[in-house]
């Protein structure tokens, strides 16, 4: 920075001196800010600048505390601390002034004054409270720009509480008679709904106003908005797709007045966004995408002009045709238009026709094919974004053959980069797709290295973690672990070797843990060895207390022998007085151990590896100690969080009387938050907070430490595939060898006729886009992602998990047959014949033997399968076997019919099954029931259902998971759903996974379920009601509409709140009434409301933050609906 | 959604910054720093667009900028914005602003701040593109000057007007002639 800035300030005094001009020099010393600047210019280094501008500020300080300074003067200083804040110096004592301002100068000194308020000052400001008032007044202005004014600073930035203050006049200007206004009213209600959709969601019919308004620019405008909520909600806003499509016509059409053309192209802006609009609206439902084609086919047909705003809206018109429901005839001409941008000459459309290229590429990979040779150009490219992109592309294409060759040019790129951000970005995929296809130890070690070694330490810590829980877990053949493991030592000890300066701390880390662990399955290297390299480490300066600690235990676990024990002594020496208390611990370690070695042998022995290590994680063994020094007088343990709340509870203010019984179905935290420690924290914190303790316990649990470390406390579950692939590949049969073997369609596209240079080209681009063409025609049909191929992963863990129990040669060929299924799927049976056609003989002959094994499965009669599955399914999930035209009336098992519950949704079909959903609403918890329904002749096995939420702890109601659904058939899975985090809707995602007749099928689906399922009546007397009242501290008021049409608008109202929501009603006395409710984990919210007028002021409290804003929404439509 | 608008000289001396997110001083003249550093080291012939910075960073938004004479005028969006579109309003932006003060040139930017961030208040509002007509953005300041000017006469006695008009607005002189600092706008495609 410094050099630039003196480049900049050695440069501009002579470019102003050049000119000794009087125009120049009275510009400068005619107003101060002209000085000042000029004063910056004369300067030479940035260190004199400052002195300069902390001068100047302090002037400026002394000018605007002055008494008797003018507005105008005012208004000049504003300028001038405008200029010095950009330069980056803060001038806080300003922006009171600047507020000041605002509220008391004309026109053009207020106009000022907001700029510099909005420039110096963020929502969160607290004087900003001050402008309220100001904005206020401005807004009931009859001076336009008065109110011009007050909503650009209300659009820029206005504290969150004091929207309902000014909501209702932003909300009149919507009716304002200039299209200004309206416009820029509009662009503030965005703004509301952004940072509080809760309280502008009553004017949402006015936005539709907006959206019809006569004046273009306020639809314009609404259209933010309506981007916006449509994003949120896709469902609700359907069946305006009509309206924005009619808008897009007459806009494309040229219907707009000429004043809306940009360079004779009518309205781009508006066009894009509408564009967006649809395209999100027509994700995956067919129906409001056929009403789109028309318009998308008009659309791309009129933007032919040459001009950059023309291609911006071909790019939007392509992105939205390949996302909605698909139309061939659109598509066609979709991939025409993204052939044209790749192969532009100018540089932006390329740029984009690469991210058009890669966002299609899963559903047509065939439009990859037909650029093949431009990718390969553009992978050559001078600009690196450009590169970036492609390579970006070629990450979305990888598979098992093509891996080394992608991995290589994304090798290339990360040596040459200097960017951090893309480097980190880079070499997480590198890690990634090289643990997913690696087709080779040797190959998959060194590539790792380099990742290890040029990402430094800015790697994201996740990668070193599954690399090594890779190596340790290991895959199904011992042999291939052992093999795996001893590349990584034999390269490390190399590494080691050699130049260690360069190598970053955690490519250190992994090396000491591999060493520590591995080194000892080179029977021929010799322990010291090892120990000596280790040491080495630990005497250069710029390792990091943590690496340290990585290579002291690492020696800690190979210190045998008299040599290595020597030298183990003498850096126990060195670090057992060392500053850092966990490595002079971890010295101490070492210490004790290198010289017992019973008890060394004992605590690591040699093979211990690959069996699961028992955990005591209550720590009992610790009881007997806890309660001797609890007997003794000791103070019991809290956990960390409830020693912060009481430390929060002494400082703040108690504003409740001392003896405070409070009801015992009150919410546990503020229970123990208030009470003195009782035996249940203490029991609570013994066997919750295991690893608090365990950091003070003593040496038995050392190895665990240890590897706990390594992987952090969970997460790693999905690694055992990438494991299954690799070994998949790793088999002599697997199709890795070299390129174009016939049938690989990449030769096919490929021009005959071409010069020798483009050879080198081609041969790169045959071995890119290997295995793509193959997978044409399946991907179009269904379209499939790399994302939801990662979950499936995930979710088949705990079946890879007991296969690695079992461990045998079956297991692992039959899951490398599912591994070539998953893949390269087809949809059909016909198409499965291609895939064995396709590869490789030994294969052909494995799956048609697995082919053959599922249809000796499934021929057994129906009744024999169903009778099988309803045995082993008893436990957990009826089983009704029902005739397919049956299958539409479901109908909840008996138990549950009796109680309340929500319609029988669908969720999802496809030819094989079908999956509905419903809620049950019971007393302590809420329900949810899935009906997986078997429409086809087959049967489903290996199901795997998956139903995860953000906000709702989901657990599923049985001992043992679904396994099979016998042909026409039907089971019922139940979730037991608990709030987390209350929101105004809960969405459940969950994902089915399942095999039918040997094919990998999996379908996904979401479900809404209301706050409202979970609320319920909270029966306390109105003394207890009295005493939650003040101990709750969340709260919000808000003024909702009275049920007029009654005797008693205020019992009505509540009636009406009872009835709809589940509330308890505690007590009316006169025109206030007091209502309590409960989530169903007795998460208290208490209400509390008084009539004023027409409507009903409420106030509602609750220990949970977001509760009460939840609620009232949904009071709020309730109240609405009537 | 428009994150931030920043305009900056060959030598990375700020000449305006909005941000419509908040940041704290500090990270906004980071922000700034890096903006500079990661622009300024692209070559002539590449294309506009710029992934993640550190700061701004992630994968979701974008530089967008454009380069003329010695100012770089850079925008950072977030996905909801089109590329090409924003690049086309940093034009729209640009030339509003040449026709505002006749002939724009950096010096212009410095001393006249306030009305460029005026001027672009009446295209970009709380990070949302208001107006991208030029014309109706010119019609809007102008409205606003003349109201300002009506309300200097109105609150000046009738013969100091012309000389407070002298001293409050001072007129940039044109005359002077700085070498390249001149940003005048080509007119139009700068961009292959």
């Amino acid at each position: 920075m410094s050099d630039v800035v003196e480049k900049t300030l050695t440069a501009l005094p002579s470019l102003l001196s050049l000119d000794s001009q009087p125009g120049s020099a009275k510009l400068s010393s005619s107003s101060k800010l002209g000085a000042l600047i000029r004063g910056i210019t004369e300067l030479t280094s940035k260190h004199e600048e400052e002195k300069l501008v902390q001068h100047e500020l302090a002037s400026l300080k002394d000018q605007v505390s002055s008494p008797n300074i003018s507005m105008r003067q005012m208004k000049e200083a504003m300028v001038r601390a405008i200029y010095c804040e950009m330069l980056g110096y803060e001038a806080s004592f300003s922006y009171i002034h600047a507020i000041k301002l605002a509220q008391q100068g004309s026109i053009l000194d207020k106009r000022v004054g907001y700029l510099a308020v909005c420039l110096f000052l963020n929502e969160n400001h607290e004087l900003l409270l001050l402008l309220v008032n100001t904005v206020l007044k401005d807004l009931q202005s009859t001076n336009l720009i008065e109110v011009c004014m007050a909503l650009t600073v209300v659009s820029q930035m206005f504290p969150k509480d004091m929207i309902p203050a000014i909501l209702p006049l932003v909300e009149e200007k919507l009716n304002h008679s200039k299209e200004i206004i309206r416009r820029k009213a509009v662009l503030a209600l965005y703004k509301f709904y952004l940072i509080a959709p809760n309280q502008v969601q009553h004017i949402h019919n006015k936005f539709r106003k907006a959206l019809c308004d006569k004046d273009p620019g306020v639809m314009f405008a609404s259209l933010h908005i309506y981007l916006q909520m449509i994003k949120d909600n896709p469902e609700g806003y359907k069946d305006l797709t009509a309206s924005f499509v009619t808008i897009l016509k007459q806009v494309v059409s040229g219907k707009l007045p000429m004043d809306f053309n940009y360079h004779s192209v009518p309205a781009p802006w508006l066009q894009i966004q509408l564009l967006r609009i649809l395209s999100i609206l027509g994700k995956n439902d067919q129906m409001s995408s056929e009403i789109m084609y028309d318009v998308l086919d008009e659309s791309l047909k009129r933007a032919e002009i040459n001009h950059n705003i023309t291609y911006a809206i071909l790019y939007e018109c392509v992105k939205c045709i390949y996302t909605i429901y698909p139309n061939s005839d659109l598509l066609e001409k979709a991939a025409k238009c993204i052939g044209n941008f790749v192969i532009s000459s100018k540089i932006n459309l390329k740029y984009l026709g690469l991210k058009a290229l890669t966002f299609v590429i899963q559903q047509d990979p065939k439009l990859a094919l037909q650029h093949q040779m431009t990718i390969i150009e553009c992978l050559d490219h001078p600009d690196i974004i450009i590169k970036r992109e492609t390579l970006e592309l070629l990450f979305r294409i990888t598979n098992a053959q093509n891996v080394t060759v992608i991995v290589e040019k994304m090798l290339e790129f990360l040596h040459q980069s200097k960017d951090d951000h893309s480097t980190i970005d880079l070499v997480g995929k590198v890690a990634e797709i090289a643990e997913k296809y690696a087709p080779e130890n040797k190959w998959f070690i060194e590539t790792m290295n380099t990742v290890f070694s040029l990402g430094g330490d800015m790697i994201q810590p996740d990668i070193p973690n599954s690399f090594l829980k890779l190596l340790s877990e290991g895959f199904d053949s011992e042999e291939e672990n052992q093999k795996l493991r001893l590349f990584a030592v034999d390269s490390y000890i190399s590494l080691l070797e050699g130049e260690i300066k360069k190598l970053p701390q955690r490519f250190l880390q992994v090396i000491s843990w591999v060493l520590g662990e591995y080194s000892h399955l080179r029977t021929d290297l010799d322990s010291a060895r090892v120990i000596t390299l280790l040491a080495k480490l630990l005497d250069m300066k710029q390792m990091s207390g943590e690496t340290k600690t990585w290579v002291l235990m690492a020696m800690t676990k190979l210190c045998s022998g008299e040599s290595s024990i020597s030298i183990a002594q003498s850096v126990c020496d060195d670090y057992s007085s060392s500053m850092d208390t966990v490595l002079r611990q971890r010295a101490h370690e070492l210490q004790l151990l290198s010289q017992d070695s019973a008890l060394r042998g004992q605590l690591l022995t040699l093979h211990s590896g690959s069996e699961p290590l028992e955990v005591d994680s209550s720590l009992s063994f610790l009881d007997a100690f806890v309660s001797e020094a609890l007997a003794a007088g000791a103070a019991p343990y809290k956990p960390p969080h409830q020693r912060q709340e009481e430390l929060a509870q002494e400082k703040a203010l108690s504003l409740e009387p001392y003896e405070l019984s409070l009801p015992i179905n009150m919410s546990s935290s503020s229970l123990t938050g208030r009470q003195s420690p009782t035996l249940m924290s203490v029991s609570s914190g013994l066997s919750g907070d295991s690893t608090e303790l365990s950091l003070k316990g003593n040496t038995t649990i050392l190895k665990l430490e240890g590897v706990k470390r390594v992987w952090g406390k969970e997460g790693y579950l999905s690694r055992k595939d990438p494991l299954e692939e690799v070994i998949q590949v790793e088999n002599p049969s697997s199709p890795s060898q070299p390129t174009g073997t016939g049938g690989t369609p990449s030769d096919t596209p490929t021009p005959s006729a071409t010069p020798e240079p483009e050879h080198g080209k081609q041969q790169l681009a045959s071995s890119l886009f290997i295995g793509l063409g193959s997978q044409t025609s399946v991907f179009l049909m269904g379209k499939s992602d790399p994302t939801a191929q990662r979950i499936r992963r995930k979710v088949k863990t705990p079946n890879s998990s007991m296969a690695v129990t079992e461990r045998g040669s079956v297991s692992s060929t039959s899951s490398a047959v599912d591994n070539l299924l998953c893949n390269n799927i087809p949809e059909s049976a016909n198409m499965v014949q291609e895939v064995t056609y396709e590869t490789p003989p030994p294969y052909k002959t494995e799956l048609d033997a697995r082919l053959n094994e599922d249809l000796i499965d499934s021929t057994p009669s129906p009744v024999q399968s169903n009778g099988v599955e309803t045995t082993s399914d008893k436990t957990e999930s009826e089983i009704t076997d029902k005739p397919r035209d049956e299958c539409s009336s479901i109908s909840l098992p008996a138990k549950l019919s009796g109680l309340p519950h929500s319609e029988v949704t669908s969720l999802c079909s496809n030819q094989t099954v079908e999956l509905s959903a419903c809620h049950v609403e019971k007393h302590d918890y809420v329900l949810l029931v899935i009906f997986i329904s078997n429409s086809s002749d087959s049967d489903m096995e290996n199901i795997h259902l998956q139903v995860i939420s953000e906000q709702l702890e989901v657990s599923l109601l049985c001992e043992s998971p679904l396994q099979d659904i016998a042909k026409h058939s039907m089971a019922v899975c139940q979730y037991l759903l608990n709030v987390r985090r209350p929101v105004v809707h809960f969405e459940v995602v969950g994902m089915l996974s399942y095999q039918t007749s040997s094919e990998n099928q999996e379908v996904e689906f979401s479900y809404k379920l209301p706050l409202t399922s979970f609320v319920r009546p909270l029966e306390v007397s109105t003394e207890q009601y009295g005493t939650m009242w003040l101990a709750f501290s969340n709260d919000t008021k808000q003024n909702l509409a009275l049920v007029t049409d009654g005797q008693d608008p205020l019992t009505d109202t509540l009636d009406l709140l009872k009835k709809k929501l589940g509330l308890h009603v505690v007590e009316i006395i006169g025109v206030e009434g007091i209502v309590a409710c409960r989530l169903v984990q007795d998460q208290p919210c208490l209400l509390h409301c008084r009539v004023h007028g027409r409507t009903l002021a409420v106030w509602l409290r609750s220990p949970i933050p977001e509760l009460p804003d939840c609620l009232l929404y949904h009071c709020q439509r309730v109240l609405e609906e009537t | 959604m428009i994150k931030a608008i920043l305009i900056f000289n060959n030598h990375g001396k700020p000449r305006l910054s909005k941000f419509y997110e908040h940041y704290t001083e500090d990270t906004e003249q980071q922000i700034i720093r890096e903006t500079f550093h990661l622009v300024s080291k692209r070559d002539e012939n590449v294309c506009n667009f710029l992934e993640g910075g550190m700061l701004i960073g992630g994968s979701d938004y974008k530089l967008i900028y454009r380069h003329y004479a010695t100012l770089y005028f850079v925008f950072c969006v977030d996905s909801s914005e089109s590329e090409l579109g924003i690049l086309d309003l940093i034009q729209v932006f640009v030339e509003t602003l040449d026709k505002c003060f006749e002939n724009v040139c950096e010096l212009d930017l410095i001393f006249h701040v306030d009305k460029v961030h005026n001027i672009l208040a009446e295209m970009v509002m709380g990070g949302m593109v208001l107006e991208t007509n030029m014309n109706e953005i010119i019609t809007q300041v102008d409205a606003q000057n003349k109201m300002e000017k009506s309300e200097v006469s109105a609150r000046a006695p009738a013969r100091a007007v012309s000389a407070v008009k002298n001293m409050n607005l001072p007129e940039m002189p044109r005359n002077i002639n700085i070498g390249d600092i001149s940003i005048k706008v080509p007119n139009l495609p700068s961009f292959k």
